[in-house]
């Protein structure tokens, strides 16, 4: 359960804020923390930070007199760059909301009619541990119109020839790639939802059925509000990630419009050095609007904390 | 009650295997003809390709893979575990800082770290080497490992370490008699984790490593490319080892551990 549990943690970490503990002294803290924090500050910030400078035209050697936002106002000017961020707008959240809605429903059923089924919890975790590449090409073998269902339709008679498949990867719905991620976010949010969902127990559903509560009624004014931060949370990292994935859309997408993730990777790759800061620009604006999802999100959460404290 | 276990149970299970249905067809076959639903002719080419000499190149992919992870993931351990303990046992000003701190590198992409660190990387000769490569896999294995670590330490007993220190028991006696056995079980699902995390990236390593470090992963979109699909097939099958290995071990703790992993 190590990744359900980990991810746990990291959704507690966007959802909720945890934490009861002992004090101790600076030094000792220091001790502990400063050594990991340094590490991921100097990478992780320090990417980002010369990223942007790069971004912004800095070149080393060259100086700072190129320095300036031409770069970031040639991406945002480029027609390309409104088709790929609404191509990756589509693809997550779509993603995201289905798989909520399936998550939903599945740690429900899960939870009424199997909550101890060792299997079954097994067989989930299958796909949390599965790396998104090669599920990826296992959808490339199974939906291409030479796949392994054009296959079995024509064997049973349906289809004439392979051209007469639906399109279903390098499509314009994207339906390949919303299919494997759907495939992998399902049990990640379903795990989320059941282990809330087995916290909570049935006492409060039960005091609901007492009061005569209709099933709809208990549905969303007792499940509901319990599951909704962690509900959130998951979402929010499920976006995230499919939001800034390159493999899938890499393998599964159409030449155009790009994905931002794999539109990015291009430009950057490409032979043209000129090319290169601006797809470090998307990359950065990339981060930024993830960045943004997170904060925005957060405030959203507060505000509605502070609004249920008052009522 | 039962019927409806079965329900549930049926789809599901087709549902999970489906994907690895069309990986196992075609590491296996030699022919396959459209509009076959089986292959025509069935063989072990492709496994003899990938681990006989031929495939030499597939064997050093998974020997770089195999030693990148493994690093990564040792030194996760090494920084990861006193700052998972801090934050597991500790409330102290500025947590929450640390928190987003932890959390940003875990969710935003990869790709955009990679692309700044490539050039700073370069002038300090770590671009293209086993060293810049592990260093982006840390980027997001450390906090990982942290927040694995951490969630250890939330439920931890310090009275252990307690009474072996009124016993007289050193520091250093106190870390690996006492708490490193005592949290082992997390330690491994951390460990397994971080392997797994640094095994499948792609990007990153091909933005860093520069064509240097051909990593399993790697090697599976250029053999995609070329369009041997029982080799890319067989390929998938081996880069999926990891993932199911650590899925038995987290699967054996949590028989261990009953129920309390995931409450």
């Amino acid at each position: 359960m190590g990744k359900t549990c980990s991810k746990r943690k990291i959704v507690d970490a966007v959802s909720t804020s945890s934490g009861r503990g002992r004090k101790t002294s600076f030094t000792r803290l220091f001790f502990l923390l400063s050594p990991a924090l340094i590490i991921i500050s100097l990478l992780f910030g320090g990417g980002l930070a010369l990223g942007f400078l790069q971004a912004l035209g800095y070149l080393p050697g060259q100086g700072f007199d190129q320095i300036g936002l031409q770069y970031f106002t040639h991406v945002l000017q480029d027609p390309d760059f409104f088709n790929s961020l609404g191509i990756s707008l589509y693809i997550s959240i779509t993603s995201t909301l289905i798989a909520a809605v399936v998550s939903v429903i599945l740690a429900l059923a899960l939870m009424r009619w199997a909550a101890n089924n060792r299997a079954m919890h097994f067989i989930l975790q299958i796909p949390l541990t599965a790396p998104h590449l090669v599920i990826g090409i296992a959808a490339l073998f199974l939906l291409s119109p030479s796949g392994l269902f054009s296959r079995l339709f024509s064997q049973l008679g349906i289809l004439t020839s392979s051209s007469h498949f639906p399109l279903l990867v390098n499509d314009r719905l994207s339906i390949g790639i919303l299919t494997v991620y759907i495939w992998k976010e399902v049990p990640f949010i379903t795990f989320m939802l059941f282990a809330v969902l087995k916290n909570m127990g049935s006492e409060l559903d039960e005091v609901g059925a007492t009061l005569n509560g209709s099933k709809t009624q208990r549905f969303t004014h007792i499940t509901m509000p319990i599951i909704a931060p962690s509900l959130g949370g998951a979402c929010l990292i499920v976006f995230a990630f499919t939001f800034g994935a390159f493999e899938v859309p890499y393998l599964l997408g159409r030449t155009y419009p790009m994905a931002l993730p794999v539109w990015a990777y291009k430009n950057y790759s490409d032979v043209d050095l000129l090319a290169r800061p601006e797809g470090i620009a998307i990359g950065m604006l990339l981060a930024g609007i993830i960045i943004l999802a997170i904060v925005f999100s957060q405030l959203l959460l507060q505000l509605s904390r502070n609004r249920s404290f008052s009522l | 009650m039962r019927m409806r276990q079965h329900l549930l149970f049926w789809p599901i299970l087709l549902t999970v295997a489906l994907p690895f249905i069309p990986l196992l067809l075609w590491s296996i076959s030699e022919q396959w003809f459209y509009p076959a639903l089986l292959p025509q002719n069935f063989g072990t080419r492709a496994y003899q390709y990938v681990f006989g000499t031929a495939g030499n190149q597939i064997l050093t992919g998974l020997f770089i893979s195999t030693a990148l992870a493994l690093v990564t993931t040792c030194i996760s351990l090494i920084f990861g575990i006193p700052a998972g303990r801090a934050l597991g046992l500790y409330d102290f000003p500025g947590k929450k800082f640390a928190t987003l701190l932890l959390t940003l590198p875990v969710i935003v992409p990869s790709l955009s770290v990679a692309m700044g660190l490539h050039l700073w990387f370069l002038r300090m000769g770590l671009a293209e080497t086993f060293t810049g490569v592990v260093l982006i896999h840390l980027t997001f294995c450390l906090p990982y490992t942290i927040f694995v670590i951490w969630g250890v330490f939330s439920d931890y007993n310090l009275d252990f370490e307690e009474q072996a220190r009124s016993l007289g028991a050193p520091g250093w006696k106190i870390i690996f008699q006492v708490m490193l056995p005592m949290i082992l079980p997390g330690i491994s699902i951390a460990a397994l984790f971080s392997f797994l995390l640094s095994w499948s990236q792609y990007l990153s390593t091909l933005i860093i490593g520069g064509g240097k470090m051909l990593t399993l992963p790697i090697l599976l979109f250029s053999l995609m490319d070329s369009g041997d699909r029982p080799v890319a097939a067989t390929v998938s099958l081996v880069f999926i080892v990891p993932a199911f290995l650590a899925l038995m071990t987290s699967a054996h703790n949590l028989g261990r551990n009953g129920m309390e992993g995931i409450r």
